[in-house]
């Protein structure tokens, strides 16, 4: 094999094929080896979209079994007692909950991951950036049980002082009042998924700034601008839908967090206004939590709760990689 | 300031801080946090930090207006905003690494790797993770059987075959797939399990696991695949290899080094993944080196198990910590090694 791979590359094959060469050569997909070989790779393709098609039947089948008897309004009632006759169960609390915490993280993990990003690809001394680049990648490789382990038992009783100050000054707003216990809360939690979702950000954004066409940035230079007018005018423009999609990624991955939520959060089937008192939940931290008591309905009502989460980070992430694509088509950077 | 701008002649430049003045800055604005921490009692050192960093953001802002202009200042600011917003996302990655290393080597030594937690209760001291090493080598070992061949396929698919709507359709399913939260996987297992009434056991982890790994392992040996130069494939056509052939034996053997790196991280991916073991595996504190049949440890469950279920006790926290450590190891492993080979066995792109 390798010698062909040599002789070939080493002189290119001068000889002309003859008709019945070509004849075969066209002919080849017919054989019986490639046809196979064809087979089992598309079958391979076709089975990852049964899969998708798979699961998405599956939870609905049990979704619905679980639904059909459920005496409350599945989106809307605040409580979740599958063992009661009749079964009372909805998800409203568990939608704000994932909302709250994904935003809190969003709104933290952003700005910061864009920071990171421009600060490897303009900022860094040249030498460091690959290095710093480097210990990222092995960040977003970390665990998210232990992430969950760390944030639990080291960032929790981190977090009473800022509780404490943010309580002072703006616990009039209702957002940030805090009653004193334990600082499991969104906020926490939020906080948590924030750093989680950094490297894979911070990932994604680096490549897009980095594909920024030199000429755009020497032009702006040209004319005078400084770093940080370079970098308004033609590297945020520029990698604007890259990091728009690359913030959806971040979204999805808080989403569906489980074992970091479910380690820090101290979970009550309320909806929670304050940010910095515990309660609340969300739809996979309380899938984890509440799946070791359940029967086999309270089960089927977990999953409901899972198709849920199925279809909203299937939107999602459906909605960043369309950004992602139509971005290649159209930017100049891969022409 | 006035001598220094007044010590610039020419009128080609504006007035400039001298190189030193950013460290100054920093200097100056972490002493005056350190002061305001002592005066005003704070005691988190996170807090002092905080304040130094928004000192040096103000100081920087008003001493480069004042000086060099307001577009050098928002230069200036932009710079340390970038700075410290690095810095505070390095302050908890560092501290992660370092509380799992310190934490964890209490514990973690020949006894702990080569005992399960039979007959060790979780308040207890003692055991240790021999069983959850076990089973989660198995799991994932089995998740690798099947996720790695269906993926390397489909990705000779996408690159070699692929057109159409077919294609276009895994290509955007498979992005979706890698969003899929690993509890959802779980729940699909779960469902099929409900519907023919089994009992949890280490297989049915390793399917959602592997559920987890193909995405993964398509995308990564896609992109390898892209790298393998035309003329390779053009010139094993041109001597009428049939086309299996052609990527048989010289398209995969030149991507080999990039599949096997790709299929390596997603791996380490899915070593980590607690939820799906959680659901379909359950955990057990005795040793089970079946994977059909019964309840399986996983290292994850193992960490979240000590974690929830031992009610506070010092001892269940540093069999957690430990394992912690023994498994962002073994992903680190995994990556460094992974890593190694990518640059070891580089497709060669041409001569």
């Amino acid at each position: 094999m390798d010698i062909t791979t040599k002789s070939t590359d080493a002189s290119p094959p001068t000889p002309q094929p003859t008709v019945t060469e070509q004849k075969r050569a066209a002919r080849g997909a017919t054989r019986p080896g490639d046809r196979i070989f064809l087979g089992l790779s598309r079958g391979s393709g076709i089975l990852l979209l049964a899969i998708m098609a798979a699961i998405a039947v599956f939870l609905t089948w049990r979704a619905a079994l679980a639904i059909s008897k459920d005496e409350g309004n599945f989106l809307t009632t605040f409580e979740w007692n599958t063992n009661a006759s009749p079964p009372v169960f909805g998800i409203a609390v568990l939608a704000f909950g994932t909302v709250v915490s994904s935003i809190i993280a969003m709104v933290i993990a952003v700005p910061v991951a864009v920071a990171i990003a421009l600060f490897l690809t303009h900022y860094s001394p040249r030498r460091l950036s690959g290095p710093i680049a480097y210990v990222i990648d092995l960040l977003a490789a970390v665990p998210s049980i232990v992430y969950g382990l760390w944030g639990a038992l080291i960032l929790v009783p981190h977090m009473n002082g800022l509780f404490g100050w943010l309580d002072e000054y703006l616990g009039w707003t209702g957002i940030f009042s805090w009653e004193g216990g334990a600082p499991r809360s969104m906020l926490t939690v939020g906080i948590l998924l924030a750093i989680m979702i950094l490297p894979i950000i911070t990932n994604v954004s680096r490549e897009v700034f980095r594909q920024v066409p030199q000429m755009h940035e020497e032009a702006a230079l040209a004319l005078g601008a400084t770093r940080w007018e370079v970098i308004r005018m033609a590297v945020l423009p520029f990698g604007r839908s890259g990091v728009i999609s690359a913030s959806m990624l971040g979204l999805g991955r808080a989403l569906g967090e489980t074992m970091a939520v479910a380690t820090v959060l101290s979970p009550t089937y309320v909806i929670q206004l304050s940010l910095l008192d515990p309660g609340g939940g969300t739809f996979a931290q309380n899938i984890a939590s509440k799946f070791g008591e359940a029967t086999e309905f309270g089960r089927d009502a977990l999953i409901a709760s899972g198709l849920v989460l199925f279809v909203i980070t299937l939107l999602v992430n459906g909605a960043a990689r369309a950004i992602i694509a139509r971005r290649k088509e159209y930017s100049g950077a891969n022409a | 300031m006035s001598t220094l701008t007044e010590a610039r002649t020419s009128t080609l430049r504006g007035a400039s801080l001298p190189k030193w003045a950013p460290w100054a800055i920093a200097g100056g604005s972490a002493a005056l946090a350190v002061g305001i921490g002592i005066v005003g009692g704070l005691d988190s050192k996170v807090q002092w930090g905080l304040i130094a960093a928004i000192l040096y953001v103000l100081a920087t802002f008003v001493i480069a207006t004042s000086v060099e202009g307001k577009r050098q200042a928002k230069d200036r600011l932009a710079t340390s905003f970038v700075w410290v917003a690095f810095l505070l996302a390095v302050i908890p990655l560092a501290s992660l690494v370092y509380e799992t290393v310190k934490r964890g080597v209490k514990v973690l030594d020949g006894y702990f790797l080569t005992h399960s937690m039979g007959l060790v209760a979780d308040s207890e001291p003692g055991g240790g993770i021999y069983h959850a090493i076990i089973g989660s080598l198995e799991q994932v070992g089995l998740a690798t059987l099947i996720a790695a061949p269906i993926g390397v396929l489909t990705a000779i698919y996408l690159v070699e075959y692929g057109r159409g709507a077919l294609a276009r359709a895994v290509t955007f399913f498979v992005d979706v797939m890698t969003g899929i939260p690993s509890i959802v996987a779980g729940l699909f297992i779960l469902s099929i399990m409900l519907i023919f009434e089994m009992q949890p056991f280490g297989f049915a982890g390793s399917c959602a696991l592997a559920i987890l790994m193909m995405p993964v392992v398509v995308r990564s040996t896609e992109e390898m695949l892209k790298l393998v130069p035309n003329e390779l494939r053009e010139a094993s056509l041109a001597l009428g290899v049939p086309k299996w052939r052609t990527i048989l034996k010289v398209v995969l053997p030149t991507s080999l080094g990039g599949i096997t790196t790709g299929i390596m991280l997603a791996v380490a991916r899915i070593a980590g993944e607690t939820a799906p073991v959680l659901l379909l595996v359950w955990g057990t504190s005795f040793i089970n080196n079946n994977p059909f049949e019964g309840p399986q440890q996983a290292l994850p469950l193992y960490i979240y198990q000590q974690y929830a279920n031992s009610a506070g006790s010092g001892a269940a926290y540093d069999r957690a910590w430990a394992a912690s450590l023994t498994l962002i190891a073994f992903v680190m492993i995994l990556n460094l090694a992974a890593r190694g080979v990518a640059r070891w066995k580089a497709p060669k792109t041409g001569r």
